[in-house]
C-alpha cells in the first residue's frame, strides 16, 4: 500500500546564508511536516531573522538547498510566496482600512474570487465574533483583536503553511491564550505553523522546538525530549541553558 | 490581473483616507490657476516712472498726457531734477525715467526728428526690457498719429541708457533672488527637521527630563546652520564673482550683516515649523509648501511686485526674502550704502525678533 | 518617594482613557513594578511621573516635588530610560555616555562605580557606534546613560520588551544590584514572571489598577485551589477539560493546564482516561501572578 503521509511542507539542508565575511546562519539542516506547530526559537542576532526571511523566499540563501511546500527557495520563490501565509508583529493590517476592505485587499492578492472572499468574510467575522465590527478602521480596534485579524487574514487562503514572527508580544495574557486556540485550529485544518516568540511558555505549545544560536540549530526536538534531554523541567531553563554561552551577544 | 486590481483599489482607498494628501492633490492645481492667472504676470501694469520735461511745449504736453493715459505707467511728477532722478534710481523708486531734452521743441521744428532719453533700472533686465520696448512702442505711435493728423512724419526717436546692468544680463536679478532662496529654504527645512528628528528618534524625550535647558537645544540646533549657511553665502559670491562676472560692488560687511539677519530670520522659522511637526516628512513638507512657494513667487525676482494685485503685495511685504532681495540689490548691484537700505534692515531686524520670540515661547517643554 | 493621587489622563479629546483615577505610592529604596499589557496606561504614567505630559486630572510628587510645579527639580534629579531605545544612533557608545553626563553636570569618572558592572559588559565595544548594537547591548547603554548622575529615582520604562530571554535575566540582576545602592526604581513590564523579582507590584491594565502588594501577597489573594493538568497530548486535553462539567476555568500554561474547580472532581482522572489521554496528573500548585492577573481580568 502506498505511503499516506503527506510530503514535509519544509525541507532545508545545509541552508547558509553569508553577508560578506560575516556568517548569519551556518548549514541549517532540518524538516518541518504537515500539520505540525514549530517554534523558532532563538536570541536577538542568532540569525532567526534570516533564516525565516530565506524560507519566505524573501532572501537568496548563499548555499544549501531548501524547499518550501515543494517548491525550491531558488527558483521557485513566487510559487512559494503564493503557498505561504505571513504575519508579523510591527506589521499586518492596514490602519486606515477597514476590517472587512483588509480581508477583501490580502483574499485579492492571492487570487481568490469574489465569491470565495465573500464566503471568507462571512467565516471569519464569525469565527472572531467580529461581525458588528466588518465596517470599523482597524486602526480603531484593541490590539488584542487586531493580533487576531492579523492571524486570520494571513490563512485566508488556506496556505499550506504560515510564518508568525513574534505574533503574541506586548498582548494581554487572556488574548494570547485566545489566539493560541486560533492556531491550533489552523493547525488541525491542516496549516502548518512556523511561529517565533520571546514567550517560552508558547514553545510548550509546539509539537517540535528549533533553538538558535550564533548562527547554528543549536538543539531541535519536542519540549518534553529537550527538557529530559537537559535534566530541566521548563523550557525557558532549556534555552537559557543553551543560549547563555553564546558569543555573538553584540552583533 | 486581479490582484492588480485589488491593490490599485487599497491605493485608491489609501489616498482618498488622507486628507493632507488630497488638499494638496486638489488644492495645488486651483490656487496654482488662480496666482498665475490672475495674479502673477509679467505684463506692465503701473510701473512706477518719472518724466522730467525740460521743453515744455505743445508736443511734448500731448505726448505726455499719451503715456498718463496709458494702464501701463505711474508717473512720478515729483522728480524733476537731475540728483532728484538719481537718488530716486538708488532708492528704486521709479524703474525708468523719460526726459524731453530743452531743445526737443526747436529740433523738432526744424528737422522734424527729436530724441527723447529713456533711462531704465535694468536690475531687472527682464523689467527693463519690458518697459523700454512699452515705451517705444507708444513713441512710434504717437509718431505715426501725429503724421496723419499733421500731414508731416514725425521722427520722435528715444535713446536707451541702461542703468546699474548696461549689458541687461540675467545674473545681476537672479543671483540676488537665488541667495535670497537658498538661504531661506536651507535654514527653514535644516532646522526644522533637525528638531524633528530628535522628536522621532525619542532622544528629546531623554533631553527634555535632564536639566538641559530648553534654550540649549534650540541654541545647539541652530548654530550649526548658522555657520554653515555663512559659509554658503561666501560660496555664492566667490562664485558669481569667478564665474558670472557680478562682482559686490557696495560694502561686503554690509552685505554680511544683512545676510546673518535674514539667516536667523529664516533659522526662526525653521524653529516655529518644527513646533507642530510630528515627522523628518512633515517638517520637510512644511518647509516646502509653506516657505519655497512663497519666497519664489513673493520675493520679487521672478515677477515683480508692483504688477501684483494690492493683496498680494501686502501679503509678500511679509516675506522676509522680499526686503533681503531689495538689500542685496541695493548693496550689490547699486553699491549703495547703509542709508539707502536702513529701511530694509529694520524691517528684517523686526522680523527676526519678532519670530525668534514667538518659537523660543512656543518651544514645547512637554511631550 | 513617588505619590500618584487620583491620576487621570485621556487622549482624542477623551476618546481613548488612558488612566483611569490611579492612587498609588512607591517607598524610597523599593523596586516596584508596573505589570501589564500594551495599552495597560504604563508609558502614559511614565510620561506623567518625568514631567513629559500633563494629567488631565490629579496630583504626583517625584522625590517630594510636584510634577507640574516643580519639574525642574525633578528633571534634574531623575533617571530615564523610555520605551524604544532613545540614544543617538550615529555616536559610539563612549560618545553617548560622555554626552548624556555632561548634559548632567557629571563626568563619567564621577560616578562610574555605580555603572561599574553593567559598563564593562559594553565597554570592549565603546567605539562602536550605538546603532549597530545589538538590543541587550542597547539596553546595557541605556541604563548606564539613566545612571551615570546617580539619580534619586530611576524610571524604566518596558526595558526588557522584544529582548530575549538570557539579556533579559541579566538586566534583572543589574537592577537588584542597583536597588542595594538605595535607588527607588520603578520598572514596567509586559512579562509576568519578572513580577516576582519586584518588592511590590501594580497589575495594571486598561488605565486601570487591578490590584497593589507584594508579589506574594497578590498570589496569596488568588481564591480557592489551583491546580496543573498534565497529559501527554496538551492540545486534546485543553478540549476535554473544558467541556468537563466541574471545570470552572481552564487556561493553557505551557505543558500544564491551571485549572480551577466549581465543585469536586473527583472524577476527572477517569473522565480523562476514558478520553483516551495517557500519563495524567493533577496536582495542587500555588497560584503564579500571571494566573492572579488573568483571573482579575474577567
Amino acid at each position: 500500500m502506498p505511503s499516506s503521509i503527506p510530503p514535509p511542507v519544509i525541507t532545508t539542508d545545509k541552508l547558509t546564508k553569508r553577508f560578506g565575511h560575516f556568517v548569519a546562519a551556518s548549514e541549517l539542516t532540518f524538516q518541518v511536516d504537515k500539520g505540525e506547530i514549530f517554534g523558532f526559537l532563538g536570541a536577538n542576532g542568532a540569525g532567526k531573522t534570516t533564516a525565516m526571511r530565506m524560507l519566505c523566499g524573501l532572501l537568496k540563501p548563499s548555499s544549501g538547498k531548501a524547499t518550501i511546500a515543494g517548491f525550491d527557495v531558488y527558483t521557485q520563490t513566487e510559487k512559494i510566496k503564493r503557498s505561504i501565509g505571513y504575519m508579523s508583529q510591527k506589521f499586518s493590517l492596514y490602519d486606515n482600512l477597514t476590517v472587512a476592505e483588509n480581508i477583501r485587499f490580502y483574499g485579492g492578492i492571492y487570487g481568490m474570487s469574489i465569491a470565495e472572499i465573500r464566503a471568507k468574510t462571512a467565516e471569519l467575522l464569525q469565527e472572531l465574533q467580529l461581525e458588528k465590527e466588518a465596517k470599523t478602521l482597524v486602526s480603531d480596534l484593541p490590539l488584542g483583536w487586531k493580533q487576531k485579524l492579523a492571524f486570520s487574514v494571513s490563512i485566508v487562503h488556506n496556505p499550506d503553511i504560515v510564518f508568525l514572527d513574534e505574533p503574541t508580544g506586548g498582548v494581554d495574557p487572556v488574548t494570547r491564550r485566545q489566539f493560541w486556540d486560533l492556531i491550533y485550529h489552523a493547525a488541525d485544518r491542516g496549516v502548518t505553523i512556523f511561529v517565533t516568540t520571546h514567550y517560552m511558555d508558547e514553545a510548550e505549545y509546539c509539537n517540535r522546538v528549533s533553538i538558535m544560536v550564533d548562527g547554528i540549530i543549536a538543539a531541535l526536538d519536542s519540549p518534553t525530549r529537550l527538557k529530559q534531554q537537559f535534566g530541566l523541567d521548563n523550557m525557558e531553563d532549556v534555552f537559557y541553558e543553551l543560549a547563555r554561552n553564546a558569543k555573538r551577544k553584540a552583533d | 490581473m486581479r490582484q492588480l486590481i485589488t491593490f490599485i483599489r487599497k491605493e485608491f482607498l489609501h489616498v482618498f483616507r488622507d486628507r493632507k494628501t488630497l488638499l494638496m492633490l486638489f488644492g495645488l492645481p486651483i490656487a496654482q490657476i488662480v496666482l498665475f492667472g490672475f495674479a502673477l504676470s509679467n505684463e506692465i501694469k503701473n510701473s512706477r516712472i518719472a518724466i522730467t520735461d525740460y521743453s515744455k511745449d505743445a508736443v511734448t504736453e500731448q505726448l505726455i498726457s499719451k503715456i498718463a493715459s496709458s494702464n501701463y505707467f505711474d508717473i512720478q511728477r515729483t522728480v524733476q531734477s537731475a540728483t532728484q532722478l538719481e537718488a530716486a534710481f538708488k532708492k528704486g523708486d521709479i524703474r525708468m525715467a523719460v526726459i524731453f531734452p530743452a531743445n526737443f521743441a526747436n529740433d523738432l521744428v526744424h528737422t522734424g526728428k527729436a530724441t527723447i532719453q529713456v533711462i531704465a533700472d535694468a536690475s531687472d533686465p527682464n523689467l527693463a526690457t519690458t518697459i523700454t520696448n512699452y515705451i517705444t512702442r507708444l513713441v512710434n505711435d504717437f509718431n505715426t498719429q501725429t503724421a496723419l493728423t499733421a500731414g508731416k512724419p514725425l521722427q520722435i526717436l528715444p535713446e536707451m541708457q541702461f542703468l546699474y546692468n548696461p549689458e541687461l544680463r540675467g545674473a545681476p536679478n537672479f543671483v540676488p533672488g537665488v541667495m535670497a532662496l537658498v538661504l531661506m529654504l536651507v535654514c527653514t527645512m535644516m532646522t526644522s527637521v533637525a528638531i524633528v528628528k530628535e522628536k522621532e528618534l525619542g532622544t528629546m524625550e531623554i533631553l527634555l527630563v535632564s536639566p538641559f535647558k530648553p534654550i540649549y537645544i534650540i541654541i545647539s540646533k541652530l548654530t550649526p546652520n548658522l555657520l554653515i549657511s555663512v559659509v554658503n553665502l561666501f560660496i555664492i559670491l566667490i562664485l558669481s564673482s569667478v564665474f558670472l562676472d557680478l562682482h559686490v560692488k557696495g560694502s561686503i560687511l554690509l552685505l554680511t550683516f544683512d545676510s546673518i539677519l535674514f539667516i536667523l530670520t529664516s533659522l526662526s522659522i525653521g524653529l516655529l515649523l518644527s513646533i507642530n511637526a510630528k515627522t523628518q516628512q512633515g517638517a520637510m513638507m512644511g518647509s516646502m509648501m509653506g516657505m519655497m512657494l512663497p519666497t519664489m513667487l513673493l520675493t520679487g525676482f521672478l515677477f515683480p511686485i508692483e504688477n501684483m494685485p494690492v493683496p498680494l503685495q501686502v501679503l509678500a511685504n511679509l516675506v522676509p526674502s522680499r526686503w533681503y532681495f531689495i538689500i542685496v540689490k541695493k548693496v550689490m548691484l547699486k553699491g549703495l550704502g547703509i542709508a539707502a537700505v536702513w529701511k530694509e534692515t529694520l524691517i528684517l531686524t523686526g522680523m527676526c525678533l519678532f519670530l525668534f520670540t514667538i518659537s523660543l515661547r512656543r518651544f514645547k517643554i512637554r511631550l | 518617594m513617588i505619590t500618584l493621587t487620583n491620576i487621570k489622563k485621556t487622549y482624542n479629546k477623551g476618546a481613548v482613557q488612558a488612566l483611569n483615577d490611579i492612587s498609588f505610592s512607591v517607598e524610597k529604596g523599593e523596586l516596584f513594578g508596573l505589570i501589564g499589557p500594551d495599552g495597560a496606561g504604563k508609558t502614559s504614567l511614565f510620561r506623567i511621573l518625568t514631567t513629559l505630559l500633563l494629567p488631565d486630572a490629579g496630583q504626583a510628587t517625584v522625590d517630594g516635588c510636584d510634577v507640574i510645579k516643580d519639574y525642574r527639580q525633578i528633571r534634574n534629579r531623575v533617571g530615564y530610560m523610555p520605551g524604544r531605545f532613545s540614544l543617538y544612533q550615529d555616536l559610539t557608545v563612549e560618545e553617548n555616555l560622555n554626552f548624556f553626563a555632561t548634559v548632567f553636570g557629571t563626568t563619567i569618572k564621577e560616578n562610574y562605580d555605580l555603572i561599574k558592572d553593567i559598563y564593562q559588559q559594553i565597554e570592549p565595544f565603546k567605539d562602536r557606534r550605538a546603532g549597530k548594537l545589538s538590543g541587550g547591548m542597547k539596553q546595557k547603554l541605556a541604563l548606564s546613560c539613566a545612571l551615570i548622575h546617580k539619580p534619586s529615582v530611576l524610571f524604566l520604562d518596558e526595558p526588557t520588551t522584544g529582548v530575549d530571554v538570557v539579556s533579559r535575566k541579566e538586566f534583572w540582576a543589574m537592577l537588584k544590584k542597583l536597588k542595594q545602592e538605595g535607588i527607588t526604581i520603578l520598572v514596567s513590564t509586559p512579562y509576568m514572571d519578572e513580577a516576582n523579582l519586584c518588592d511590590r507590584i501594580a497589575l495594571v491594565q486598561k488605565g486601570d489598577i487591578l490590584s497593589i502588594d507584594k508579589p506574594a501577597g497578590v498570589v496569596s489573594s488568588f481564591p480557592g485551589e489551583l491546580y496543573a493538568v498534565r497529559a501527554a497530548n496538551t492540545h486534546l486535553l485543553l478540549q476535554d477539560v473544558r467541556s468537563y462539567p466541574g471545570t470552572a476555568t481552564c487556561f493553557a500554561f505551557g505543558d500544564a493546564l491551571h485549572v480551577t474547580f466549581s465543585s469536586e472532581a473527583k472524577d476527572l482522572k477517569d473522565y480523562l482516561h476514558s478520553k483516551g489521554h495517557m500519563d495524567v496528573s493533577i496536582v495542587k500548585i500555588d497560584p503564579t501572578i500571571e494566573d492572579c492577573f488573568i483571573h482579575l481580568l474577567k
